[in-house]
């Protein structure tokens, strides 16, 4: 790309270098005057917008071992092009939460702490270094893909060695910490209310993430095929209508699993009662289930809305919703009532978290736009990488010779 | 050896005089931070408060549980459970998570916001003072003996005492000898204790025990889990070449 190309002005870039400016800005104030000054937490809302966020970019990328699993561990090919696109998600994902979490630790320059400080009783430590180990994994799982398009053969080849032990560990770390995600509201039985509180909370935030994590990478896929066939430069786009359908399926599945947990859970637990008592949790209750469960498995389950890329589409922003509601309503509306105070994000806050979302959509574009992320149409992945490897082959010639 | 040690507060025989909040704030080198005591309440600067209900007043400070929910979620362990009972932070360890704030059943712990290089601050039950065989400073300062420290086994037998010699006196309960698995501070209270705005309908259960049953779940979890997706890996590899297998063979082609 030409760099007066680049420069041009449109309106996304506008607003996302406002965003990535100010977001810089809030970061120098978080840093330099600490938290109270900068966030709107205090001793009774000691977790806020930082921490929710964290629980959405987890439960979010959990494509990137449903995927992995599927295809390298059950041998089910068909989704074989969508495993790229969901490590790379992942991988963002995680980049992202870590950034995040780090700018809201009081004491980040002691981050490393846990490495060699532990306490094996406390669910943040098992999740500290589950997140460690798999965004170790998803470096592993995704470097086959950089060392390609360099044509570097010898790590190519041990990391071929060594992906399936490193698949299995990836599934393994995942499962344990986007449950215990769950875990760490286990102990505050008394302060988070009863409609999200209960002793399956680790199964719920499993199950969840399973079908939000699908549902992103449908959502990815048509954004990708939308705007980036527009540009030149990106030919590996349109993804087979019916793997996305397949992989629908799933979501409806998992859907109907999760629902029918709740229930169970509801049921069992005698908590029935609080569905019907007027308050803003509960109506936000309501919202979370309808748009992220019920909506979705009712348009799933006919067979025209899921093999029609629009109706997919539509689906896979209802079920993302879902999970963003119910991660924050864990997180944030569940909690409020007990300590009984308001709590909304400051403008720093929510700057800083808008700014890494934008870095994080600019270096999956980026990404996706140099790397052969998004495998074309009928194509295997062998096939495209070889063509890669040709291409960058010509590039370079081609170079030269200029 | 020391003992475990602990605090007895007697809201009966407390009258709101405010000199443990003097004595806490000269013991642990705090700021004043409320003209008058009575309106303040727990912050990174003010480790116990006396909060007014009428005539009666009950003092809020760090109970010092037995099994602590702050100990059992800190990943780093910063916080500690001392030979003597006291739960003790240690601010070189901690990366500020704050967990501990969200996992405290009393809702203790307090953070120093207001700097870059917070702390969790909250009541040490006067550890540097009771090594060198001294009473917590607030006890020492109390001129009623509302707030007795003592052995903890003592101060047990000196609460069931006051509440058998004096029903009429007393609600028939002991506020921390039970609660999340017990504690350090014990209270008694002529009323019951929602009334004098502590943490009622706690479980008698440490509130680790919570957590632990989740994560016991995970070397099995690790375990099956690991061993079914090596075996599903082998299984539908195995199907796979087969079924390639049968498909060359159907057709008559012959394989290498």
């Amino acid at each position: 790309m030409k760099a007066n190309e680049i420069l041009k002005p449109t309106f996304w870039k506008v607003i996302s270098v406002i965003i990535v400016t100010l977001g810089l800005f809030s970061t120098y104030f978080r840093f330099s005057r600490g938290l109270g000054a900068t966030t709107n937490l205090y001793d009774s809302v000691p977790w806020g917008l930082w921490i929710g966020f964290d629980f959405l970019g987890v439960g979010l990328a959990a494509a990137g071992f449903t995927i992995a699993a599927t295809v390298h561990i059950f041998h089910i090919h068909k989704y074989e092009p969508l495993v790229r696109p969901a490590i790379l998600t992942a991988f963002i994902g995680y980049s992202l939460v870590i950034c995040l979490l780090v700018v809201d630790l009081g004491r980040p320059e002691n981050f490393w702490h846990p490495l060699i400080m532990w306490n094996i009783h406390s669910v943040m430590f098992e999740i500290t270094w589950c997140i460690i180990c798999y965004t170790t994994v998803l470096t592993l799982e995704f470097a086959p893909v950089v060392f390609e398009k360099f044509k570097l053969k010898a790590p190519l080849k041990l990391l071929k060695m060594i992906s399936i032990p490193v698949v299995i560990a990836g599934v393994l770390f995942s499962t344990l910490h986007q449950s215990s995600f769950g875990s760490l509201y286990l102990i505050v039985p008394g302060r988070l209310h009863p409609l999200w509180y209960s002793p399956l909370l680790p199964v719920h935030f499993f199950i969840s993430c399973i079908a939000a994590g699908l549902s992103m990478i449908i959502f990815e896929s048509y954004q990708v095929t939308r705007a980036f066939t527009k540009e030149t430069g990106f030919q590996h786009t349109g993804l087979r209508l019916d793997i996305l359908s397949g992989a629908a399926f799933v979501v409806l599945i998992d859907l109907i699993i999760g629902f029918l947990l709740k229930i169970f859970d509801f049921i069992n637990s005698g908590k029935l009662i609080y569905l019907t008592i007027p308050s803003t949790e509960t109506y936000l209750f309501y919202l979370e289930i309808v748009v992220g469960t019920v909506i979705p498995i009712y348009l799933l389950s006919y067979k025209k809305y899921r093999e029609d890329k629009k109706w997919l589409y539509i689906i896979s922003i209802c079920v993302i919703s879902g999970l963003i509601l119910n991660r924050l309503n864990v997180s944030i509306t569940g909690l409020a009532a007990s300590s009984g105070v308001n709590y909304f994000p400051s403008f720093d806050e929510i700057s800083i978290t808008l700014m890494l979302v934008v870095l994080a959509i600019f270096a999956f574009r980026l990404v996706a736009k140099n790397f052969p992320v998004f495998v074309g149409e009928n194509e295997h992945e062998d096939a495209v990488n070889e063509k890669i490897v040709n291409e960058s082959k010509q590039i370079i010639l081609s170079e030269r010779y200029e | 050896m020391l003992k475990e040690k602990g605090i007895l507060f007697d809201v009966t025989l407390c009258i709101g005089c405010g000199s443990c909040y003097q004595a806490c704030k000269e013991a642990n080198k705090l700021p004043q931070t409320n003209n008058n005591f009575l309106n303040d309440h727990l912050s990174d600067n003010t480790f116990t408060v006396i909060e007014q209900y009428g005539e009666m007043y009950a003092r809020k400070l760090c109970m010092h549980c037995n099994e602590p929910a702050c100990v059992s979620v800190c990943l780093v362990g910063a916080i500690k459970k001392s030979p003597t009972g006291s739960v003790l932070y240690d601010a070189e360890k901690c990366i500020g998570c704050r967990y501990c704030m969200q996992a405290c059943p009393h809702k203790i712990p307090r953070y120093e916001w207001g700097t870059t290089h917070p702390r969790i601050r909250k009541c040490n039950l006067c550890s540097d003072r009771v090594k060198s065989g001294k009473l917590s400073a607030c006890s020492e300062a109390c001129p009623t003996e509302a707030t007795l420290f003592g052995d903890l086994d003592q101060l047990v037998t000196v609460a069931k005492k006051r509440l058998r010699e004096h029903p009429e006196k007393y609600y028939q309960h002991i506020y921390g000898l039970e609660e999340v698995g017990g504690s350090h501070v014990l209270v008694l209270s002529p009323v019951p204790f929602e009334q004098l705005g502590y943490t009622s309908k706690l479980p008698k259960e440490p509130m680790p025990e919570f957590t632990m049953r989740a994560m016991e779940k995970i070397p099995p979890v690790v375990a099956v889990g690991g061993v079914f997706l090596s075996g599903m890996y082998w299984l539908t590899k195995r199907k796979n070449q087969i079924a390639k297998e049968e498909q060359k063979t159907t057709n008559g082609t012959k394989e290498i």
